[in-house]
This record gives C-alpha cells, structure tokens and sequence, in this order.
C-alpha cells in the first residue's frame, strides 16, 4: 500500500472526468492509495503563467504548503499542473527573491513551505514506485486487439526530466506492452498538440493533430493513448473537422493509459469513463 | 513605391529593455545564443509566427522592444519546451516566451483582439476568484470578448461533451480562497 497526496488539477473535474475515474479505480487495484489533497486550489497551469509569473508560484505554492502538512509525495493526472509545481519548486529554490516573496505570501495566512514535496505525474508514481513484473502479474484481461500509439505529449518529459527521456519516453510503452498491448512505433510520441492555443486557434488544432492522427493511423494504431487531459481533448475534438479539411478518413478513440491499465487489471468498463468518449472505444471493447 | 528605410540603427535600439531581458529568472543566458536556429527548426508552430523563435532572441537581447512586444510569437507559443532542451546553450527560451508574454501585458503593447492574451488574464481573474478554473465559462468569457461568432463555431463541441457528462457548469468555490486572495495582496505589497 503506497499513500500518495492527490492532487487532481481542474480538468480532471470538467472535460477528463473519465481520466479521473479509470485513474482511481485502476489506482486502487494495485494498492496506490490516492487522497485528495483537502482544498486544493487551480494552479493556474500555463496561462496564468503568461499573466504574472509570481502571481502563479503564490498560488502553487499554497498546494505545496498543503502538501508538505501530509508528509506524501503530491501526484497529478495533468502535465500542466505536473510542469507548474515543477518549475515553482525549480524556482522556489533557484531564486532567493521569489522565495522570499512566497514566503511572506504563505505567512501572511499562517502557512509554510519548506520545500520537501516530492512531485509526481500518475504514469511517474506508476512505473516508478511498482514493479512492472508486479503489473504484469496483476493483469487479468490482456489487451488483446488494442494496437496502441503511446502518446506522451510535452509537458510529462519537458524540460524536466524527471522520470524519463525528454524525446524518446518509453515507460508507458513498456506498460502497455506488459498489459497485453501491441504498441506500435510511434516517433511523434512527444510531438507538441498545440495545448491551449489549438483550443484557441481552430486552424492550429486542426493541423497539429492532423499530423500526430495520420502518423498513428499509418502506423497500423487503432487507438491513441495519453497521460494528459489537454492531448486527450485536442486529440478527439478534431477529428471530424480534420476528416473535412484533409479529406482523410481518421477515427481512432483516444484513451487514458489509465482507462487500459484499469481494463487489463480486470476492472469493470463501466467505471472507468469508456461512456464519455467522443470517439467510441466500443468496438475495440468488444474485441478484446 | 517609396523608399524607407527598414533596418535600425543602434542607437535607436532599447537597451533597458536588452538589460531588463537578462536580468530578469529566466534571460540570464540569453547573450549567449549563437543564432544556430535549432529552436526555430524544433518549434512547430515557428510557422504561424511573425519572427522564429531565433530570430525573437536576438531582436529581445538587441532590445528591439517595440517590434518584440507586439510580435504575435510569444503567445503562439505552446510551451513545448522542444526548443529549450533542444538548444546547445541551454538557453531558456519557452521561459523567455512566457517573461515577454507578461511584460507586453504590463506595457499594454499585447496584439490586440488576439485571443490568447485575453484568455490569459480572463482565467487568472476567475481562479483568484474562485481558487478554482471554471473552464466553461472561461470559454464563453473568451469568445464573447474576442468576437461572439466563435460561440457559435464551439456549440457543437459542448454539446458533445455535455452528452459526455465532461461540462461542468457549475464550479464550487474552495474554502481557502480568502486565504488566497490575502496571499495574493501580500504578493502585491512586495512587489
Ligand atoms: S537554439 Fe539556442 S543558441 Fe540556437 S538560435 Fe535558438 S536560442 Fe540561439
Ligand atoms: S516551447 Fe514554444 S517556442 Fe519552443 S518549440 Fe515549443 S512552441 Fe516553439
């Protein structure tokens, strides 16, 4: 049993619920024990960022501080709010100046960070802190059918580097494989989505995920599998305006690594988010 | 055609601006940079920028401060980081691209009517509101501010994800956002 904070990030609240819900059935089934972190608040991801760089530390930092009160490693499911504790920790301890400033802000409403919180992503904590062996061993429903292109997107693997490489990953391919998944070559693995700025900039989107899409279908993947709320959605929202404007024929259900890892591990579908696809997995389901 | 001339000459250049640049966490390195261009090659959305992501370096550490602050790159910037690992002089470049988003906000010279400078400060006035990001009505704020059409070009994507039960309407406040907000102020008297 390993007891980890929890902390959720916004998204997994709204448009990755079902990243959420896979993420803790699946969790639970071999004994990662995640509790919400106790009024966490917005992290402001990377927009906040652009806004006012000490603004977003402050309020990372009042996470941090919560955190550090449990004495557990902080894990979330985004890559954006993984980045932003990342480089407000990067931060916190490369600049006196900012530290000083955060400290005053969290004494100002009696708290503290001393910096001890140890940050992980889920897909960190998963294939760091259990051994793979014990994954395979656990699997109860290989993931026969499911050719999957494993997609890391940015965030997880840059520019810190903390669990894998910053171009080439292959944690989550080892995983998949170990759940019975064929997982195809995919070189786009860490090839950017466009984040917030193709939900912004249609004509972004559009092209961006056109070219991750199109490698995978190539590449025989009948599915594509993220570890990000943001990929997950810029990846299934285009596809019908990328069909029209590219005149191609993609369709490929885009999944959480965890909403397989909870299938293979014998995990009812029903309670791990499949319903709240927008491009169907159904078929690849009833396959398997 | 009339002929004008097109370059600057030195002594038109901004060099407060060169020097706030590299003073501030982030642009120390940034002299360094020996216009290789692997940033440039690495970013894929160099092709919707104005200036590459080379070229905004130089331009911020000449201190061609006018033409960089209204670029539109910094905020076509997707925060990859492929450029910053990628740079042989580990220069920060995505944290340059964020240091100059806000600076052209605090000097009002952000491309205006360009939706991503809205939707930055649009979300950070709902979080320090609520201690929590109603993407929703983030997304209605946004199109309403840049131009009401785009509510009509998403509708179809909330459907979907209304269908999907992944739209949250309502967001809760958290208990601690007074703590927040005091923290915040707090912030604001140092600086
Ligand atoms: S990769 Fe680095 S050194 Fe090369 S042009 Fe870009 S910033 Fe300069
Ligand atoms: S971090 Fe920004 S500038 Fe650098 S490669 Fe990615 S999108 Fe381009």
């Amino acid at each position: 049993m390993k007891e980890y904070a929890y902390y959720p990030g916004c998204s997994v609240k709204g448009t990755a619920k079902h990243y959420e819900e896979s993420l803790l059935t699946a969790f639970d089934v071999l004994g990662l024990n995640l509790t919400e972190l106790e009024d966490w608040n917005c992290c402001g991801a990377t927009l906040a960022l652009a806004v006012n760089e000490l603004k977003s530390f402050t309020m990372v930092s009042r996470n941090l501080a919560l955190a550090e009160k449990t004495g557990l490693d902080i894990v979330t499911p985004c890559s954006a709010c993984y980045l932003v504790l990342l480089k407000t920790q990067d931060y916190i301890r490369r600049y006196p100046d900012i530290k000083a400033k955060i400290d005053r802000a969290l004494k100002s409403v009696g708290m503290e960070y001393r910096g001890t919180v140890r940050v992980k992503h889920t897909l960190e904590a998963l294939v760091n802190d259990v051994k793979l062996e014990e994954v395979k061993n656990r699997v109860t429903r290989p993931l026969k059918g499911f050719k999957v292109a494993p997609y890391y997107g940015c965030q997880i693997v840059r520019p810190y580097k903390e669990f894998d490489h910053p171009f080439y990953p292959d944690s989550m391919d080892r995983l998949l494989k170990a759940l019975g998944a064929e997982v195809v070559d995919y070189p786009l693995k860490t090839d950017c989505c466009g984040a917030a700025i193709a939900g912004t900039m249609e004509e972004v989107g559009v092209r961006l995920n056109y070219v991750l899409l199109k490698e995978a279908q190539k590449r025989g993947a009948n599915c594509v599998v993220t570890v990000c709320p943001l990929c997950q959605l810029n990846l299934e929202q285009y596809q019908g305006k990328i069909n029209k404007r590219f005149n191609s024929d993609i369709s490929l259900p885009i999944l959480y690594f965890t909403q397989l890892l909870g299938l293979a591990l014998g995990v009812p579908e029903e309670r791990l988010g499949f319903n709240r696809a927008m491009v169907s997995a159904d078929s690849l389901l009833e396959a398997a | 055609m009339k002929v004008e001339r097109v370059i600057k000459y030195e002594a038109e250049l901004d060099k407060d601006f060169s020097q706030w640049v590299v003073s501030v966490p982030g642009g120390e390195q940034i002299r360094d940079c020996i216009q290789c261009g692997t940033c440039s090659a690495t970013c894929p959305l160099s092709i919707y920028m104005d200036y590459t992501p080379r070229k905004i370096i130089l331009m911020a550490h000449q201190g061609f401060k006018e033409e960089v602050l209204r670029s539109f790159t910094p905020w076509l910037c997707a925060s990859c980081y492929a450029c910053m690992v990628n740079c042989p002089r580990e220069i920060k470049i995505t944290e340059i691209m964020y240091i100059l988003k806000e600076k052209a906000i605090e000097e009002g010279m952000y491309p205006k009517r360009f939706p991503i400078p809205v939707l930055a400060r649009e979300f950070t006035r709902m979080i320090v509101k609520k201690g929590r990001n109603p993407e929703t009505k983030l997304i209605i704020a946004l199109a309403l501010r840049t131009n009401p059409l785009n509510l009509l070009k998403m509708a179809p994507l909330g459907l979907r994800l209304m269908k999907a039960g992944r739209l949250e309407i309502m967001t809760k406040s958290i208990k601690g956002k007074d703590q927040l907000k005091t923290m915040l102020q707090s912030l604001e008297a140092t600086t």
